[in-house]
């Protein structure tokens, strides 16, 4: 309705020049990425990426919160295509965020930058920077809204190591209310035809959750039960100060991933979990390093997948 | 030598009479000399003559809940930008929330804001008074002595009285001076640092919620605080299909409660605020639809006593913000008439009861017309003779569009954008002199 407040297509595809979610995907437009991400994969381990790539063009991450692995991961991912990348940290106070977020798009015009990775505790503000910005935006996480970077490279580890994604079954364990990584990844999962199911203490977990298309468990017995793939979240400890659930070791008696629960999942089901990782809290130590766990592969998988973004947002401009 | 006026042909709507038909109006002096003309013969030597070319004149739309920029964010709207949308959208007089920079806590300021509406060219103001010292939510403010200055109605603006205590001491309080409290219906503690209506869209969006129990729950309340000190309460800007619920079973029985609702809220749901659009941002914030439908209910059997344009001006450095952090609000003087217009056009409304919720029963409520008013009031929101001729000239038919950037006066961040409605203001009169439209 309002022009003034439409930005571009948020989506990949014919008139589409950001990632800013993954909701609103199609699964033609999810798996030409992963594929992508699978061959850069590839060249990553034999270190043979094309380096000339992005010749000369210019990546800014820009990451108002604080971000060492993904903001890593993007720095890695621009240079291994020959990318100029700048880091920018934005140090802000709690009450400018917003006048620093366009100032920022206004400098960063200026600046003639190509791809802009943006991270913000705002969700919905790489959307506005994309308003203003003459570069491809890509969300790397914001607030509680998304971070589509995290579910693709998730669906890339879960298709190499299962074979198809489609037809799974895979289990979100955690804080889904207040997790970007739950809800891109559950876009992406319902979107490629798999069944998601959500668990975790009603506080975390809302019934309501159930509107994404999803089933909603609050036990991680009838949660795991013959899923696929277990995906793990990290549980922020402002959730206990809050008075969402009431301790720590409460929380991992009731919705911690052992070897028992895990023996409910089907024999070699996947664990997985975004990282940082709270050994302990939300995972016992062992099952995250044991056979079944891909969490370092996901990291991994997180250098490839954003080459393969950086290289399909920069394709109108080369 | 006295001036006079005569508007010749043209459907009388005067909600307050229960007139509705066609006819001619004598203005004399800046007041209204009566209806009941004879034929053409009758007029004045001298008269004026405006021809309605058949369209409607009512009384002056009296909008009962409007924030201006002044005092203190002038960079928003001032009185001056604010008559110029007030007098296009066919509203003459305003009741201004006290919620400026400084508060509206002090008599003095209450005359200033009046003295501002009694100029001329500008809209005329009713004040609220803030209930509290600053609008905080502590000490009771002076409401006696406001009540004097002329504030009409005392709230704190879009904060809600949130202790159960407080509400009480107001309640009793005023009863002293048959002072109006107004109410911001939301359970803050509930509402917390929430945004957008809880549900599956805040969910999509990444944006904390506000449960619409949050309105229920404080209208619950406060009916039983009505009913235990027996005070008079009105719930400004009701939003949910609960809300209007509970003040309809109030109403049944004979508590002293009274709500207003505004033109975002039975024209708009929350599917407005799309992709974090920030100029469909409000508090309360846009509901699902069966809420909007129930508002519409809600007007149509009576339970809303008065539409408000709720109307908020800011700049766009005040919206061009992540959602969370944007300020809420629209404006809305200009556009409400045509957006309450599209409910007599889908027949929830007849016309001239959705003239009445614009004119006479807000004026009514803030106690400037009818039995009740405070002595010395300026009577509007009705076409009774030796009232001031505040009117409005309008054809319920003819459509415009809504652009934002080319609305009347200053403030720009209308929800209703590139909407097309019927119901165009032709002209508008404040105290018999001409202020918007081509004078005739």
């Amino acid at each position: 309705m309002a022009e003034a407040q439409s930005g571009g297509s948020r989506y990949f595809g014919p008139s589409g020049r950001h990632l800013l979610g993954i909701q609103g995907m199609h699964p033609s437009q999810i798996e030409p990425i992963l594929d992508l991400a699978e061959s850069y994969a590839l060249m990553s381990r034999s270190r043979k990426t094309p380096r000339d790539l992005l010749r000369g063009r210019t990546v800014i991450n820009l990451f108002f919160e604080d971000s060492t692995r993904t903001r890593t991961s993007f720095e890695l991912a621009g240079k291994r295509l020959g990318a100029d990348v700048v880091n920018m940290s934005v140090a802000q106070s709690s009450v400018n965020k917003g006048e620093t977020l366009l100032d920022t798009a206004t400098t960063l015009n200026a600046m003639r930058t190509d791809l802009l990775v943006v991270r913000h505790s705002q969700s919905g503000a790489p959307a506005l920077l994309a308003q203003k910005v003459d570069a491809a935006v890509i969300n790397a996480g914001d607030g509680t809204h998304e971070h589509p970077t995290q579910a693709l490279l998730d669906a890339v580890t879960i298709r190499r190591h299962l074979g198809r994604i489609d037809g799974l079954t895979v289990a979100i364990c955690g804080d889904i209310a207040h997790s970007r990584v739950a809800r891109s990844n559950i876009h992406l999962l319902t979107s490629m035809a798999c069944r998601v199911r959500l668990v975790g203490p009603p506080t975390l977990v809302p019934r309501s959750m159930a509107s994404l298309g999803v089933e909603v468990h609050h036990t991680m017995e009838t949660g795991l039960k013959d899923v696929d793939v277990v995906m793990m979240l990290r549980l922020q400890k402002e959730r206990m100060s809050g008075g969402l659930i009431p301790s720590a070791r409460e929380y991992f008696r009731y919705y911690g991933l052992d070897q028992r629960r895990l023996d409910l999942a089907k024999p070699g089901a996947l664990v997985m979990h975004p990282g940082p990782m709270n050994r302990g809290v939300e995972i016992a130590s062992h099952i995250a390093d044991s056979d079944q766990s891909v969490i370092r592969e996901q990291v991994e998988m997180g250098v490839a997948v954003r080459m393969a973004v950086l290289d399909r947002l920069s394709r109108g401009t080369r | 030598m006295s001036t006079c006026t005569v508007f010749e042909n043209v459907r009388l709507i005067d909600p307050s009479g229960g007139l509705d038909r066609q006819g001619r109006l004598l203005v004399r002096d800046g007041l209204i000399v009566g209806s009941d003309l004879p034929g053409a013969e009758g007029t004045p030597d001298g008269a004026a003559i405006v021809d309605g070319q058949g369209a409607v004149l009512c009384p002056g739309l009296v909008d009962m809940r409007v924030e201006i920029g002044e005092p203190g964010h002038e960079y928003r709207e001032t009185v001056k930008s604010a008559s110029r949308a007030a007098f296009a959208g066919g509203v003459t007089t305003v009741a201004v929330l006290p919620t400026g920079s400084p508060a509206i806590d002090d008599p003095a300021m209450v005359r200033m804001l009046r003295s501002r509406g009694e100029e001329p060219d500008y809209v005329s103001i009713l004040p609220y008074g803030a209930l509290t010292k600053g609008c905080q939510g502590g000490e009771l403010a002076e409401i006696g002595l406001l009540s004097e200055a002329g504030a009409v109605a005392f709230t704190d603006g879009a904060r809600a009285i949130a202790s159960a205590r407080q509400m009480k001491l107001a309640l009793t309080y005023a009863q002293a001076f048959d002072a109006l409290v107004v109410q911001h219906p939301e359970e803050p503690t509930l509402a917390g640092s929430g945004c957008a209506t809880e549900g599956e869209l805040a969910l999509r969006l990444g944006l904390p919620g506000i449960p619409t129990a949050a309105e229920a729950i404080m209208i619950a309340r406060d009916i039983r605080m009505v009913e235990m000190t027996g005070g008079r309460l009105h719930f400004g800007h009701v939003s949910t299909g609960e809300g209007v619920g509970l003040i309809r079973q109030a109403k049944a029985r004979g508590i002293r409660v009274t709500c207003d609702t505004a033109p975002q809220y039975f024209d708009l749901n929350e599917t407005a605020i799309g992709d974090f659009r920030t100029y469909a941002k409000f508090s309360p914030p846009l509901r699902r639809e069966e809420d909007r439908l129930a508002l519409c209910a809600a007007l149509a059997d009576g339970t809303i006593d008065a539409i408000a344009s709720d109307h908020a001006p800011r700049d766009a450095d005040d919206k061009r913000l992540p959602f969370a952090q944007a300020s809420a609000g629209g404006t809305g003087l200009a556009t409400l008439l045509g957006v309450t217009l599209t409910r007599y056009h889908d027949g929830t409304l007849s016309l001239i009861d959705a003239l009445g919720l614009l004119t006479c029963k807000p004026a009514v409520l803030l106690g400037v017309t009818g039995a009740a008013a405070r002595p010395g009031a300026r009577s509007v929101g009705t076409l009774a003779t030796g009232t001031p001729a505040d009117l409005c000239l309008f054809n319920p038919d003819r459509a415009w569009q809504v652009v934002a950037g080319e609305l009347p006066g200053h403030a720009q961040n209308t929800p209703f954008d590139g909407r097309a409605l019927e119901g165009k203001v032709l002209g508008t009169w404040k105290n018999g002199l001409r202020v918007f439209g081509a004078t005739a």
